[in-house]
């Protein structure tokens, strides 16, 4: 249907929802009870029975959490031996693995990449001991160089790093800081989010209470577009809205997926996936997952259909935020609606404002459009 | 029971002395709406499983706002403690100086009220202003204490206020709780007792008063009358007095709640009256319905013509959308008279119509009932009212839409319809409005005590000033015990000017005002302060400017985004986040595009609207 994407093959996600601890920010699914991780594991497999055929092949895996390295490294082996035994996993594929820093050494990191993982992804965060204690996580800023140069010394060459900015009582200078100390290893690839408050967490409450003070706008998007710089300037390609790779074949090949509405196969609770024009998603309650499983159901909380409008929709969101962009042609093809003309006098608009680029046929957000991109896709 | 009570109401003669005709008046939220639904529920017109609240209130934005905007009847039947079986017809009224008109005649056609006073509110504003409405009329007026039940409920205060503010006797007063049922019997027996009963010759020329109208799409046009003398059958043929025109009835009949036929209708009766015409603007509330043959040697008095006194247009907030813009006014004008237009162009906001109004709660109203009712996505010019001017070659115009101000090198002489302004206050809030008068130029005043304590006062003020931004800055100042209402008077010279607002550089006709020389400057800023608080923000900076002829007289900006954007995008963050993009494209969706900045439809009213709301 679409000419314009990285890959066709089908994306799998394995979500391992344990925490040793709760980070004050987050609000992914996750339990601390470790003593449920053999009843995960068991339901995990059954899982996969169930979604065999679902793609003719897969090329890449993505093991997020959670912390997937709350889960020996011999565990997490398995699991990937079992996925490539159910489904069709294409050689030369990507397969990543989460980790942070304080769980891993180099013989955990050895064992993970002799089981298969070519891509880690370090949850580093920061390496600033007091920002790190405002996000509430379990290591300091050494813990976080020690797993990566780990990741290193274990021989993985396509070595991914998760930062955060905007974290209360971050300056400029300290968020600087901690890009150059995560370029000091050269990383593949970074991940940069803004810090986003989330309902319900330790953090939201604490803001709420006017405890902390989050970044305004103005200083949001200084963070945002001095990220840009700063990264661009030493070579890294700002492919999406907070992603940065060295090099284009270097971008997560498994993200882009979620933005290509290329399928995906999430297992585990909380998990979503896509195929077609549909998207369902796993229960957020390990043990309903687990019992959902034992009795031979699909631990499916909800789906939507989406229809041309919706897809359209998100279509349009997706290619706003990456460098990628939209392909104005293929974009007509799929959805009947010719960008480069019908939507005019919005378009030329935004490259007024130089908000967008026409390379081609291909429109692209500059580095401003990136900034607000949320917005792009309501034109 | 029902069924006794069927056979009463399907009864052909009822001897006028077993009628009473009343309504019920009090100042907003005293209980009008609950007592009517309980003397409704009290004399068995409707089961209990059947029944909700706000009976009569039928709109869903009567309900919301709880407001009552057309009026309603209903008869009740009522065997009386004398044992004798009577009709009580109750006539709901609108309750705003919007539809002052509907209320009176409405009351002309009743023998007595209840007045009905909070017990813990006391005598307020309107229910002095009702008072002197049913006066007028020399209706019965039945005072009653409501909300008894509550614990900040103060009745020898209220009886006090009766006696001085209202100079009633304090000693006629019921006192009841609608919400807990409690006096509904007393005052069912006091309406029996001291209301009298409607006076009428049946054997005279049909004269009948029509309070309303109201649009079936079965039956064209029910007319809602009270008969005063003669009697009215179907087939006979029937004459409006004030326009001529004929009709045979096809039926009469009582309100039920719904209609229920009835072979007549005769003096002293309120009821309804079918007759084959096509749309209630074919119908005049205040008109007297006559025979053909026999008719009455004089119309009933009190019959006004009602003239628009504000001016509008109405766009599709999506231009291909103008047909079905057309269809929804052509049904929708089919049960208001009241509202009138015709075919509008705007530079900026494309084809449209321009509407006059009755006053601004008019004009809400059928703002709203057009969403709501007929789902259109519209967006209203800022209101005008109507201008006179004269030009140099001698001619004539009248302008209510700014976008057709007079070239200022051809106009001779300038002139604004005025008012003049009845207040009723306590003393101590004397000062206060009359330093709000003076502000909106009011001039020639005149000032009466009433009694002691509470001062009538007058006012000739330009219309513009009153419908915009005043009455609910009286309402503030006075606290809520003020009463105010208006005439028409007559057309003054006045130092005019067309204030233009520009967005982005290009001037959008529609947010253009007529306003006076003196407070032009004030006017614009006030009107650029207010659109940079309407207008949503958007990725490029917005400058609003306010201008009269090519001179900037005001100015604001609306600061950019520079930043909006989601950090994660994976799996589970799509559903969530397409959602909220689907509720804010359909937000956008409600508002206009004015070259690239899309204005909602709020920001349209807003500009005449004062700061403290």
């Amino acid at each position: 249907m679409d000419d314009n994407r990285i890959s066709t093959a089908a994306g799998l996600y394995i979500h391992v929802p344990f925490c040793r601890s709760k980070c004050a920010y987050c609000d992914f699914y996750s339990v601390t009870d470790v003593g449920r991780i053999d009843g995960y594991l068991e339901a995990l497999s059954l899982e996969m029975e169930l979604y065999r055929g679902f793609a003719p092949v897969f090329d890449t895996v993505y093991m997020g959490g959670g912390t997937p390295s709350c889960l020996p490294a011999d565990r997490l082996a398995d699991v990937l031996a079992r996925l490539r035994s159910a489904f069709p996993v294409s050689p030369g594929s990507e397969i990543t693995v989460e980790v942070n820093p304080g769980d891993v050494d180099t013989a955990c990191l050895e064992r993970l990449r002799e089981a298969g993982f070519n891509r880690v992804s370090v949850g580093v965060q920061s390496f600033d001991d007091a920002i790190l204690t405002t996000l509430g996580r379990r290591h300091g800023g050494r813990e976080g160089r020690e797993a990566v140069d780990a990741a290193r010394r274990a021989g993985f060459d396509n070595l991914s790093i998760d930062l955060i900015y905007g974290v209360p009582g971050q300056s400029p200078e300290g968020w600087r800081e901690t890009m150059e100390s995560a370029l000091a290893v050269n990383p593949e690839h970074l991940s940069c989010y803004e810090l986003t408050l989330e309902r319900g967490t330790p953090l939201h409450r604490r803001v709420e209470a006017g405890q902390l003070t989050l970044a305004d706008e103005d200083e949001a998007y200084g963070f945002f577009s001095a990220t840009s710089e700063f990264l661009e300037g030493r070579g890294y390609i700002h492919y999406e809205v907070s992603n940065f790779a060295r090099t284009g074949a270097l971008i997560s090949r498994h993200n882009h997926k979620y933005w290509d509405h290329t399928p995906y196969l999430g297992l585990g609770p909380s998990a979503h996936s896509f195929r077609g024009c549909r998207r369902w998603w796993n229960r957020r309650d390990l043990p309903r997952y687990i019992s959902d499983l034992r009795a031979g159901r699909a631990p499916v909380d909800g789906q939507e259909e989406l229809s041309q409008e919706q897809l359209r929709m998100e279509a349009l969101y997706f290619g706003f935020r990456t460098k990628r962009g939209i392909h104005g042609p293929a974009f007509r093809e799929r959805f009947g609606m010719d960008l480069l003309r019908e939507e005019g006098a919005a378009l030329r608009g935004l490259r007024d404002e130089g908000l967008i680029r026409l390379d081609g046929e291909v429109l692209t957000p500059t580095r401003r459009g990136l900034a607000l991109a949320d917005r792009l896709c309501l034109l | 029971m029902q069924n006794l009570f069927a056979a009463l109401l399907r009864q052909i003669i009822i001897a006028m002395e077993n009628i009473r005709n009343f309504s019920i008046i009090a100042h907003i939220d005293h209980g009008k709406s609950t007592l009517a639904d309980r003397l409704i529920q009290h004399t068995g017109m409707i089961e209990d499983r059947n029944f909700h609240d706000q009976l009569l209130d039928n709109m869903d934005i009567e309900r919301e706002r709880g407001i009552t905007i057309k009026s309603q009847a209903v008869a009740l039947p009522y065997r009386a403690k004398d044992g004798r079986d009577y009709i009580l017809n109750l006539i709901d009224t609108p309750g705003h100086v919007d539809f002052t008109y509907e209320v009176s005649r409405s009351l002309a056609s009743c023998e007595g009220v209840l007045l009905l006073i909070d017990a813990s509110q006391g005598v307020q504003a309107q229910t002095i202003a009702n008072l002197y409405l049913a006066m007028e009329h020399n209706l019965a007026v039945i005072p009653v204490i409501n909300k008894i039940d509550l614990l900040t409920a103060d009745v020898d205060r209220v009886l006090e206020q009766i006696d001085a503010e209202l100079g009633l006797d304090p000693f006629s007063h019921i006192r009841c709780s609608a919400k807990q049922g409690i006096g509904i019997e007393e005052v069912l027996e006091a309406i029996v007792e001291r209301i009298p009963p409607p006076k009428g010759d049946p054997s005279k020329p049909l004269s009948a008063l029509i309070f309303d109208a109201q649009y079936d799409s079965f039956r064209g046009t029910v007319i809602h009358c009270r008969v005063f003398d003669g009697a009215v059958r179907p087939g006979d043929v029937i004459r409006f007095m004030s326009s001529g025109t004929t009709y045979r009835v096809e039926e009469v009949g009582r309100f039920a709640l719904a209609r229920l036929k009835k072979d007549a209708l005769c003096a002293g009766e309120v009821g309804y009256l079918i007759a084959g015409v096509k749309t209630v603007a074919d119908v005049r509330i205040g008109d007297t319905i006559t025979h053909d043959d026999r008719p009455a040697g004089n119309a009933l008095p009190g019959f006004k013509e009602i003239k628009p006194v504000v001016f509008s247009s109405i766009y599709p907030i999506s231009s291909e959308d103008y047909g079905d813009l057309a269809t929804a006014l052509e049904k929708y004008k089919l049960n208001d008279a009241s509202l009138v237009y015709t075919k509008d162009s705007s530079v900026a906001l494309g084809l449209g119509f321009r509407c006059g109004f009755l006053g601004l709660l008019h004009l809400e109203i059928v703002q709203e009932r057009l969403e709501r009712e007929f789902d259109q996505a519209i967006i209203l010019s800022v209101p005008s009212v109507r201008y006179r001017f004269t030009l140099k070659d001698g001619s004539v115009v009248h302008v209510d839409n700014p976008a057709n101000y007079p070239d200022p090198a051809t106009i001779e002489k300038a002139e604004e319809p005025f008012i003049r302004a009845t207040m009723i206050m306590p003393e101590k809030y004397l000062g206060a409005v009359m330093k709000l008068c003076t502000e909106k130029r009011g001039v020639s005043s005149t000032m009466n005590y009433l009694g002691p304590g509470r001062v009538e006062l007058t006012y000739e003020m330009p219309l513009a000033e009153v419908l915009f931004d005043f009455y609910d800055r009286f309402k503030t100042v006075t606290q809520g015990y003020g009463s105010f209402d208006y005439d028409l008077i007559d057309y003054r010279e006045g130092r005019l000017v067309l204030l233009d607002i520009l967005v982005n550089g290009e001037k959008v006709d529609a947010l253009s005002q007529i306003v006076h020389r003196d407070n032009a400057r004030q006017r614009g800023v006030h009107a650029c302060e207010k659109l940079k608080d309407e207008i949503p923000r958007q990725q490029f900076k917005i400058a609003i400017q306010g201008a009269i002829g090519g001179e900037i007289i005001s100015r604001s900006t609306i600061s950019p985004f520079r930043k909006d954007v989601t950090a994660k995008c994976y799996g589970g963050d799509i559903t969530r986040k397409r959602k909220l993009l689907e509720k804010q494209k359909k937000g956008k969706k409600r508002m206009k595009m004015v070259g690239t900045v899309s204005i909602p439809q709020s920001a349209f009213l807003a500009v005449l609207q004062s700061d403290n709301d």
